[in-house]
Parts: C-alpha cells; structure tokens; sequence
C-alpha cells in the first residue's frame, strides 16, 4: 500500500493528447463538459451563496440584538428569514454537495467522467440565473416573499409582485437539482470501474446515491406544490382555499412531504464525507460499513413517512399524530448506528488532528445534540410547547451548520490538495476550526433555551426577559460570519499562493481510488477504467469473508 | 471489458447548448411574470424566450442524432441513456402523484372535514353551517357558481380507448422496427401520432363543452381545480409525446435507428406508456369515481 502512496501514479496518463484545458474563459467554464471544472462551478457558486445567506442572517441578528424595533422594517426582516432559508437550502448547501459529486464521484469509482456531461453543464447553468431572479425580487414591489421558506398559504399568496418569480426560481431550482441527481444516478449504476462493485463503493458514493433517488423523488412534489401556489394565486384555483373545498393544511402535507426528504438530501452526503475522513485519520478501516450502508438507506426510506413531524400543532387526528410521533422516533435508531460506528471507528485509532479531522469529530458531536433535540421535538405532545419557537431554529441550525456545513468544511480541507494540487494552510485551518465551532456554539446554543422560554420565531421584536441570550446569540452569530472569512482565506491561499505540493496519497491513512491519481487531479482521469486491487478499495477485506 | 479500452465511453469535448437553454428559460420565466404582473409585452417576450428552448432542442438532440449516427456511442452510453429517461419519468410520476395526492386528500379528507365530520364538527357548525360534503364539489362557498361534470362513459372513454389503441400501435411499431420492416415501421408510427391527436382535439372539445355549456372551468373550486390541473398537465403531456413521436417518425423515414439499436424510439415510446398509464389513473380517478 505504502508503495501507492510513494510513487504517487498508478495510472499514467497521455498528457499530450488529453490534458489540454479548453482554451478561453467561456470554452473553460461556460461551455464545459468536463465533471472536475462543473465540480468547481458548484462549489464557488455555493460559497457566494454562502456567503449571501450569511449575510441575511446577520441582518437577523443584528435587529434581534436588542429588543425593540431598530435596524430594519419588520416586513423586511422577515424577507430576510425567507430568504436567507431559501439560499442557504437551495443555493448554497444543495448546489455545495452537487460539487462534491461531480469532483468526487468519478474519481472514486473510476470513471472518466459524469455520465451525461452535457446535461451536467446544464444543471449548473439554471443555478445563476434562478438565484439573480429569486434575488432580484428584494427589489420588486412588495419586497421578496416573506412568508417563511415553507411558503405556506395564505400568507404567501399575499407576497406582492414577487411571487411568480418566486415560484419559478424555485421551479428553476428543482429542474436543476433532478438533472443532477439523475446524473450521479447513471454515473454511479453504470460508470463503475470493473471491479467496483456496489459493495465496495466508498460510502461518500452510497450516500450520495440514496440522496439523488431522494431528490428525483421529491423535487417533483415541490415543483407541483409551488404550481398550485401559482394557480392558486393568479388562475382562481382552490387547492388551499377551504371556501372552495380546499385546505390550507393541504399545502403544509404536501410541502412536508418534499421537505423532510430534503433535510436528509442535506445531510446525506454529510454522513458519507464524514465516514470517509474518520477512517483515514484514524487508520482504521469504517466501522461497520455494510451496516453504514443499510443505515443511510432505512434513513432515507423513513424519511418519507414521517413529514407531519413539522405540523403536529396544525390540528390532524389524532392517529395521525402517533403515527407521525413513532415513525419519527424510529429514524433514531439508524441514526444512532451511524454515531456509534463513527465512535467506533475512532476507538483505539491511531488518531491524529488535522483540520478535515477536527471538522469530522467536530460534527459527530455537534450533529449528535442537533439530533437529540430532534428527538425532543418528535415527542407531539411535548412539540405542542416548541413548536415555532427558537428551540426549533436551534435544532435545525445544529443539524446544519455544525452538522451539513462543518461536513462542507471537512470535505474542502480533506480533498483540497487533490483538486489544487497544494496544502492549505494547516494552523489557519485549525483557526478557521476552534473559532467556527465555539462561535457556532455561542449562536446556538442559547436559542434551546430562548425557545423553551417561549420565544418566538421569524418576530423582529421580543420580550425583554430574552435580552440576556439573544444578545450572546447575535454576538456568537457575527463572530462566526467573520470567522469564515478565514476560509476564503485558506482556499484563496491553497490555490494561488501555497508552495507546499500535495502528494498523489495526500493524506498517510486515505485509501481510495481518487488518491492513486496524482494531485491536482489531472484534467482528465480514468479514460481507461484503473485495474482495481484490494489495496484500492477501503471496503475490500471486510466484504471478501 | 479489453471491449471498452476499444470503444471508450464518449465524452463529449464543450456544449454550447445548456447556456442557450438557460437563457430561453430565464427570458421565458422572467417575461412569465411579467405578464402575470399585467404586462401585455411582455407575453412577446415569453414567445422568444420559448423559441430559444425549441432552438435549443433542436440543436442540442441534433448533436446527439448525427453523433448517435455516426456510431460514437458504445454500450455504455446507451445504459446512460437508458437510466436517464427512466429516472425523468420516474420525477415526472412523482410530479403527477403531487396532483393525485391533493385529489385523494381533498376528496377522503378535506370535505368531509367541511361538512363535520370527526374534528371538523365545530368548522361546520361555525364557518360552514348546512354545507354537505359531497364530491363533486366546488366547496361550502360555492366557488365559480354551479356546475356539472362531465360523465366517464362518453368522451372520456372513447379517449381512453383512443390512447390504449395508441399503445398497441406503438408495440406494432416497435415490432416492425426490430424485424427490420420500414415501412410498417413508419405506417404504424404515423397511427400513434395521429390517435394522439384525435386525442388531443377530443381533450380541446371537452374542456370546451366544460368552460361553456357545463359551468365547470378551472375555478369551479376543489372539484375544478384537480379536474382541469390533471387533466391539463396530462394534455400537455400528450402533446409533448406526440411531438416526439412525430420526430421519431420523421428519423425512420430518413433511415435513422437499427434492429438492435434504437433507444431513441425505445426512449419516446417509454414516454408514451407513461402518459397512457398515467390517463387510465386520470379515468378511473377523475372521470369514473
């Protein structure tokens, strides 16, 4: 194995022939077909968006500072909710783990390339131009929606001009977002290289297989619940009118329906880059693959059935509630599969912290407290109490940030020096880590308590005896914002300005088909499907007896 | 596998073609909403952005036709294909089990909760007194005035056979492509796009009969949403498949696809089974119950 990792190139590449870049900006990036550089595309794409989100949040917490009304209109803050969800889901996580697979996917099951590299380049390209058009509404008359994420009726049916355009982003989102997925679907069925077979698939490909089935999945639900939005809105429908035999609540059903696959199309992939980066930091082999596998797949099952979790207090029968209750409480015990076998990988590992690692641990115990005030909520008649207060934003934003976000960051830092070819910076990295994950915590970690308190979420204004936390909160939330400029920093350094050559095995511990090539990783790779040995799969001895 | 190193998986080098594609897309959304804000030229604009996306998909499967043709691809890119019509027409029945979903809720659900039942004893008594929960409905108001339905057993089961007789001369079709046979090929080809076109016009002279002798229009309340939406969506569907096909029929007159090559045909006449499928769903569901 050793020996991979020193000769670095196992696959020599005919770099006369194929290694040539398309020339000019619009050829390179525009009109690529090429999975690494539609890989990049996401990614920048993401950390704009990121950073956009960021933004509104911190327009957020600035006005919840202080109580009382200060900084902006209340009609705009609460634009700002909306829209800082909408860009945080749709425009910076979603199209981030979209990158991930397009670099990763083929280079660790050993294909040339994404398998309909057309319609890849597509998927990225709707994603600039539904956000200028969801952005653009801040401008429009009546400002941008304002009803939550959710959008549900009948207040979104009273967003001003905004709202077709609203509706079409959204509908520009999902179209994208079903392209990729039937992509890495027909890249991972049917671009592995001989010798890859399903159960040997690095769990980041699994992972991301069970998300795109997700997606493709419920995509097309959202699509049809923002249509009757629509027509609803503009066309005398009466899907959410009761008056004409509809049912607001309806709307809540059938967004759920999409919307609790979607939390998991978040965190899916999260779970895969976290199991990727364990092992090779603790040099040990993934605890429990095949049971990793079973786990992101029962996930994925359940969390189709358990949608009415976010509508406990909207007024269902009551066996709807049990049912909705126990099928949530279920998800538990996948999930607790995936914490303990990550433990377990850990235990008795020969460990050592770099910055991917620190963001990996960081998660497993962040996600975890995100997780358990899942569990919390999932109890119907305790929700009663949370229900919309900010204990439900501090469990979300625990899954996400420390949970989808940190997993983002471990990913970067982790193939980083694959995709430049440099090491970053280690001791900004692990600034960028202990800053990022006290600050998340002094952000969050006081809305559990704001929120069993009774305070309520998506209000510009609060009751003074929430002043105390709120101004930690909003304290935590800007030092984090700043705290991630240190990242540009580090990726900006890492890409223009490190001297410090990565090697092909860039980490002591990685196994896997994506180190055996050199690093960057040559513009093209795998054009003859790599002859896999034992030593290149991390899974192969365990599934061999 | 030494079979593939021969015949490498083709990798098309650059595509202009999605980046012409969002920007029809973005004219036609963007001028969309304009129009719905009351825009009178901005409908003009939506019909360029919609040319563009033709334009586009003119050019961009045309690319795949003469690359197709020429023989670039190997086995494997046709498994692609494969997986990709099969997992879009998979998004497109979760698209339509979004309306089937609303249809069921509404009608086992939401009107009999209007009318009292269970926990809605106290909606009725208090928003709705003396609203009877039958289907079909237009809700306790009375959304879009009184209306009739249209009955299963006329039209709409005439066009049930219509788009069943369709699927056989589709599979008739097929039959005659595999056995090498052009002309039955094209002559079978010409039948379906011509049933899903007596189809169609009988579709425009129902909603027609609907909008103007029956008082039954898209906002004819619970009833007339689902109705008009299923069945509007299920139209386009139909045109868009008979666009298809009709491209299909036009490639075997110019000699395109072989015995044992033609996913294109195989891909569209997947499409045309689902549409189909997804009508007798819409007849039992809409038009029989």
């Amino acid at each position: 194995m050793s020996s991979i990792a020193d000769t670095g190139i196992t696959h020599v590449h005919d770099d006369h022939d194929h290694d040539h870049k398309p020339r000019g900006f619009l050829n390179r990036w525009l009109f690529t077909t090429n999975h690494k550089d539609i890989g990049t595309l996401y990614l920048v794409f993401s950390l704009l968006m990121f950073f956009i989100g960021g933004s509104m949040a911190l327009v957020i917490r600035a006005e919840l500072f202080v109580p009382g009304l200060q900084l902006v209109h209340p009609e705009f803050f609460n634009q700002m909710t909306t829209m800082h969800a909408l860009i945080m889901v749709f425009g910076a996580v979603m199209p981030a783990w979209v990158g991930f697979a397009n670099w990763m996917i083929p280079l660790m099951i050993g294909a040339p390339d994404m398998a309909l590299p057309r319609m890849n380049n597509w998927s990225f390209w709707i994603l600039p131009f539904a956000f200028t058009m969801l952005l653009s509404t801040l401008f429009m008359d009546g400002g941008g929606p304002a009803a939550g994420w959710t959008l549900y009726p009948p207040l979104s049916l009273q967003t001003g001009n905004s709202f077709a355009f609203v509706v079409f982003a959204v509908h520009m989102m999902g179209i994208s977002s079903i392209m990729g997925s039937i992509n890495v679907i027909a890249t991972i069925i049917n671009m592995r290289a001989p010798g890859m077979t399903l159960l040997r698939m690095p769990l980041f490909v699994w992972t991301w297989l069970i998300t795109a089935y997700l997606l493709i999945a419920v995509m097309p639900v959202l699509a049809g619940a923002v249509t009757m939005l629509l027509t609803d809105h503009f066309f005398g429908t009466s899907f959410f009118n009761a008056a004409g035999g509809g049912d607001p609540v309806m709307f809540q059903h059938i967004f759920w329906f999409f919307g609790h696959p979607e939390v998991y199309i978040m965190i899916l992939p999260a779970f895969g880059v976290i199991s990727e980066i364990l092992p090779t930091f603790s040099r040990k082999p993934l605890f429990g693959y095949a049971a990793m596998v079973y786990a992101t797949a029962s996930i994925a099952f359940l969390s189709f059935i358990v949608w009415a979790h976010h509508m406990f207090t909207v007024g269902m029968p009551l066996e709807g509630e049990l049912f909705f209750m126990y099928a949530t409480m279920l998800i538990a015990v996948p999930t607790g599969v995936k914490v303990f076998n990550w433990v377990s990988t850990m235990w008795k590992g020969s460990m050592t912290f770099e910055t991917p690692m620190l963001f990996a641990i960081g998660f497993v115990v962040l996600f975890t407290i995100g997780g358990l005030s899942g569990l919390m909520l999932a109890i119907s008649a305790a929700d009663f109490q949370y229900h919309d207060t900010y204990f439900v934003v501090a469990h979300f934003h625990y899954v996400l940030v420390p949970g989808s976000v940190f997993a983002l960051m471990a990913g970067t830092y982790y193939w980083l020096p694959k995709w430049t070819g440099m090491m970053y910076s280690e001791r900004w990295g692990k600034l960028h880590f202990w800053l990022s994950t006290i600050f998340v915590n002094v952000l969050f970690f006081p809305q559990h308590y704001l929120g069993l308190a009774g305070m309520p979420r998506r209000i510009p204004d609060y009751s003074p005896q929430f002043a105390d936390f709120n101004k930690i909160s909003s304290i935590g939330g800007f030092a984090f914002g700043l705290t991630q400029l240190i990242f540009v920093g580090v990726i900006v350094h890492a890409v223009w300005v490190s001297k410090k050559k990565a090697r092909a095995r860039v980490w002591e511990g990685a196994i896997g088909l994506e180190w055996t090539v050199p690093s960057p990783a040559p513009y093209h790779t795998f054009e003859k499907a790599p002859d896999i040995d034992e030593s290149m799969v991390p899974h192969a001895d365990e599934i061999s007896h | 596998m030494s079979q593939q190193a021969d015949n490498a998986y083709y990798v098309p080098h650059g595509t202009h073609w999605p980046i012409v594609g969002s920007l029809g897309m973005i004219t036609m959304l963007a001028s969309a909403g304009l129009w719905l804000n009351g825009s009178n030229t901005a409908q003009w604009v939506f019909y360029l952005g919609a040319a563009v996306i033709v334009f586009m998909l003119f050019g961009w499967f045309g690319d795949v036709i003469r690359e197709s043709e020429s023989g670039m691809y190997n086995r494997q890119v046709d498994s692609s294909f494969r997986l990709g019509m099969a997992w879009f027409i998979f998004s497109e029945i979760m698209f339509f089990a979004c309306f089937f979903g609303a249809l069921f809720y509404a009608r086992a659900l939401v009107v009999p909760w209007l009318g009292g039942e269970g926990a809605g004893a106290s909606t009725n008594e208090f928003l709705w007194q003396g609203y009877l929960p039958l289907w079909p409905t237009n809700g306790p108001a009375n959304i879009g005035g009184e209306f009739q339905t249209i009955p299963a057993f006329g039209l709409p089961f005439v066009n049930t056979l219509i788009l069943l007789t369709s699927g056989v001369t589709l599979t008739m079709a097929h039959h005659a492509l595999k056995a090498a046979q052009r002309g039955p090929l094209v002559a079978w080809l010409a039948a379906t796009v011509i049933l899903g076109a007596i189809f169609l016009y009988f579709q425009v002279e129902e909603y027609h009969h609907a909008y103007t002798e029956l008082g039954l229009t898209l906002g004819s309340g619970i009833y007339g949403s689902t109705f008009f939406m299923l069945t509007g969506f299920h139209g386009m569907h139909v045109t868009l498949g008979a666009i298809m096909l009709a491209v299909i029929m036009f490639r075997c007159m110019k000699g395109h696809f072989k015995p044992d090559q033609h996913f294109g045909f195989e891909a569209v006449a997947w499409y045309w089974h689902f549409v189909d499928v997804v009508w007798l769903g819409l007849f039992i569901f809409v038009y029989v119950l």
